[in-house]
């Protein structure tokens, strides 16, 4: 044996070694069980006081304005939760994470939440094609995947195939449908034209409008997203006589075809879908792309839009004033905003399916609990939830408003709908009064 | 074909006179230590890369059975960001074109993958990759024709068009590919040998994101492999001299056009096999995943790690996958809101390529080899004093 090949042989053995000595750290899972009369840690993400709970949401980046302030407003409403005692004893600890709204990053930063941090549910994960990254992750987990932030129809359509994620928000197609009767039945006469996202967003709203007014449509103009030059559409839409435009776009959008229309002289009836609407923000927006020659959403005035959650601009709604209480006692800088709104709503519903999981929750009681007891809750949507076993679809209703400065002015009464043929009806239901310090307190469905 | 040479005027003339000094000074060295006079490996280049990538694979599985899950899905993002660098940096490195569109070449992997994978009964994975690989390659022909005719810039600029202009036929082609939501992409479960494998060497569980970990170390490893090869065979050499002097290298009898288009060749495919491990590690191929963003990441990962050297595209692509979730764990314990941790991470990434182009502006292991090198020579020069 020559001497190198005595050093190669030596370095051989000491990898062999490190690679056996390095087998003896097996890995270990969490287990189960329930019921009882202490807290016990019943399953992963769940200590004797603690519940972990991830998300994932655009803080940097394109999409970061507005949407990076619904976690703010999420974690607000847990701090405030968690000085009460939290739920059946246990705080809450939130954990959220930047993907910069990119799906290879999704997928990066819910690995961490999932197998490092080890959360118990991961809840308001916000995008469509983000979350479709980490859909089937978490399904072959056995994460529960709470109230995806995104009216696809992916996430409650078929709960079958993916059985622990859950929608939350009026799907683009019911919000088609809806709007698409209002104008039948209010603008019978309208000559419409459509500006749709291309993607499911405005795929979904085209399908649900043109089931009532495929008629009245004169035009269908889609853009591209990253694309930011939407002057041919919107010349299009003049062009094709449109004198009503539904618009199925996100804010940035509303801004752009704003600003374009009042440099083409176009002045339509605008009705902006309830995610390109926010006033707010697309009143910054504007000020932004304009370089301050539009100061304000003031361009806005008169726009129609949905809604299917009170909104800053309805301050004397009981809920809205709870929020606005969460957000100055535990809420950091910055003013309360719908996106906060937004985010609080959900943290609610997200208790609300924690106490309904039982003293001792558990990944598969949480689902059990939310498809049998989801469609009772309720909370700051003006309208139900659609959740059972056949369906994880969320709300199904929304109301018309019109938007008249910083304030909305509603239209119509809550209507409700579902996917397909489904008739949209009437809600017959009152908003129920937010509960004592917005805790809720529902009974347990699993124990 | 030519282009001027002199060492003292044009921004292009520069660059390819410090270009062989410095900046490449990574892709120089023989790879795995075959000049030194005493060295433990075989003088033979293919024995010396073959046990090299024994003790590599050793190395990997060590690694990935005695780290967590969450390693091992790190470990398997680092696998697709390697070899696409590791195509890159042949490319940038040894034959000195640089590319901004190898994000959109990893799309054209990544789609390939998803769209074989859709199929009822789909194909073998290796069949599937396979595929990829060459679709891509025939991509990267196609550009690599273009980018023979062109320069520095120039091709920087065409490439860019291909990064910007590719994702959007996703958008355009939506009944097909899935337009901005993307194709959503189920990654094959792991064969039952390879359960076998993992319980007979740690008793580990075989859970899915160790497979699709294993699958990526895997083919890294080969690329790895078959790189380093081609660096050290004539194909390596020819690069080089098509890179430093393009005159010379004419005169020699070698085609500047053809090698060039044959680099670019190489390159995509790499980008195309990392392009497919990425669809199968994050389960999913959308326009929104291969942005500029990526294509720039790439470009900065080989520059900080040294451009032309395999290790160096492995070092910068670690830094690409460790140091955001690094950096915002720190910032959170720090006590900043989850917000303001996380847009740390771009920061501290940007101050990073910032300090390290000012203090090692070869790169990580072309600093330390021009560190070891200048080293070595004082050391024989001192010592032939004495003698």
């Amino acid at each position: 044996m020559t001497r190198s090949s005595r050093r190669l042989t030596r370095i051989l053995a000491t990898a062999t070694v490190a690679s056996t000595l390095a087998a003896c750290g097996g890995g270990d899972g969490g287990s189960g069980g329930g019921g009882g009369g202490e807290n016990e840690a019943s399953d992963i993400g769940i200590t004797e006081d603690s519940i972990k709970i991830g998300a994932h949401y655009p803080l940097t980046g394109v999409a970061a304005p507005g949407y990076s302030e619904i976690p703010t407003g999420v974690q607000a409403y847990f701090d405030c939760l968690n000085q009460e005692g939290g739920i059946n004893g246990r705080e809450i600890e939130y954990i959220y994470r930047d993907d910069a709204y990119n799906p290879t990053n999704t997928s990066a930063v819910v690995n961490q939440l999932v197998l490092e941090d080890e959360v118990f549910a991961i809840m308001g994960g916000l995008g469509t094609p983000t979350h479709s990254a980490v859909l089937e992750f978490l399904n072959a987990e056995g994460v529960p995947d709470l109230f995806v932030a995104s009216g696809s129809r992916l996430w409650g359509e078929n709960p079958e195939d993916y059985p622990y994620t859950f929608g939350w928000q009026t799907d683009y197609e019911s919000e088609g449908k809806i709007i698409g009767q209002y104008i039948a039945e209010n603008f019978p006469d309208a000559r419409v034209g459509l500006f749709l996202q291309d993607d499911d967003f405005g795929e979904d709203g085209e399908r649900g409008i043109r089931e009532y007014i495929d008629d009245q449509i004169v035009a269908a103009e889609r853009y591209v997203p990253g694309n930011t030059d939407v002057g041919p559409q919107i010349a299009a839409l003049q062009a094709a006589g449109a004198d009503f435009v539904v618009g199925f776009n996100v804010p940035s959008y509303t801004a752009l075809s704003q600003l374009v229309a009042l440099r083409l002289g176009y002045q339509p009836q605008w009705f902006y879908s309830n995610v390109g609407s926010d006033p707010a923000l697309v009143g910054s927006l504007l000020q932004n792309f304009s370089q301050g020659a539009v100061s304000d959403a003031s361009l806005l005035d008169g726009a129609l839009t949905t809604e299917y959650l009170p909104g800053v601009d309805a301050p004397d709604n009981a809920w809205v004033q709870e929020f606005q209480r969460i957000w100055d006692e535990c809420g950091g800088e910055g003013e309360l905003t719908n996106y906060r709104i937004y985010g609080m709503a959900q943290a609610f519903t997200t208790a609300q399916a924690l106490q309904a999981a039982g003293q001792n929750p558990t990944r598969d009681g949480l689902v059990e609990a939310i498809e049998t007891a989801g469609s009772e809750w309720e909370g700051p949507t003006f309208a139900p939830f659609r959740y059972s076993e056949d369906s994880h679809m969320g709300t199904s209703g929304m109301q018309v408003s019109r938007i008249t400065g910083t304030t909305a002015e509603e239209q119509t009464p809550v209507l409700v709908t579902d996917l397909g043929n489904a008739e949209i009806e009437e809600f017959d239901g009152e908003q129920a009064p937010p509960p004592a310090n917005a805790i809720p307190d529902v009974e347990s469905v699993v124990d | 074909m030519s282009q001027p040479q002199d060492t003292t005027a044009t921004s292009s003339g520069e660059m390819s006179s410090e270009s062989p000094t410095e900046s490449t000074a990574a892709a120089n060295a023989p790879s795995a230590g075959a000049s030194t006079g005493r060295s433990l490996l075989p003088s033979n280049t293919l024995l010396r890369h073959l046990l090299v990538l024994l003790l590599c694979a050793v190395v990997a599985v060590v690694l990935l059975e005695s780290t967590d899950q969450f390693t091992n899905s790190q470990l398997a993002q680092l696998s697709y960001y390697a070899i696409a660098a590791g195509g890159l940096t042949v490319l940038t490195g040894l034959n000195g074109q640089i590319s901004l569109g190898h994000g959109a070449l990893m799309a054209v992997g990544a789609y390939t993958t998803a769209l074989f994978l859709e199929a009822e009964e789909p194909l073998p994975l290796p069949v599937v990759l396979l595929v990829a690989v060459l679709l891509t390659t025939l991509v990267g022909a196609l550009v690599g024709v273009a980018a023979a005719r062109l320069h520095g810039p120039y091709l920087a600029g065409a490439t860019l068009a291909l990064a910007v202009g590719l994702p959007g036929l996703a958008l355009y082609f939506r009944e097909w590919l899935g337009g901005e939501q993307g194709l959503r992409v189920r990654a094959p479960r792991a064969p039952e040998a390879f359960d076998g494998f993992i319980g007979f060497v740690s008793g580990n569980p075989a859970s899915n994101t160790k497979w699709l970990a294993y699958l990526g170390a895997i083919c890294l490893l080969i690329t790895f492999f078959l790189l380093a090869n081609l660096a050290r065979s004539r194909v390596g050499r020819t690069w080089r001299a098509v890179r430093d002097q393009e005159v010379a290298a004419e005169l020699a009898g070698i085609d500047l056009g053809a090698w060039r288009v044959l680099a670019f060749v190489v390159s995509a495919a790499c980008a195309g096999l990392g392009g497919a491990v990425l669809a199968l590690v994050v389960r999913l191929a959308a326009p929104s995943g291969f942005t500029l963003v990526l294509s720039l990441a790439l470009l900065t990962a080989i520059v900080i790690g040294g451009l032309g050297s395999l290790f160096g595209a492995l070092l910068g692509s670690a830094l690409l996958v460790f140091l955001p979730p690094f950096v915002t764990d720190l910032g959170a314990d720090l006590g900043l809101n989850n917000t303001e941790a996380a847009q740390l991470a771009p920061f501290v990434y940007g101050v990073v390529l910032v300090v390290v182009m000012i203090f090692a502006p070869a790169g990580v292991v072309g600093s330390v080899r021009l560190r070891w090198r200048t080293w070595r020579a004082r050391r024989a020069a001192s010592a032939a004093g004495r003698a």
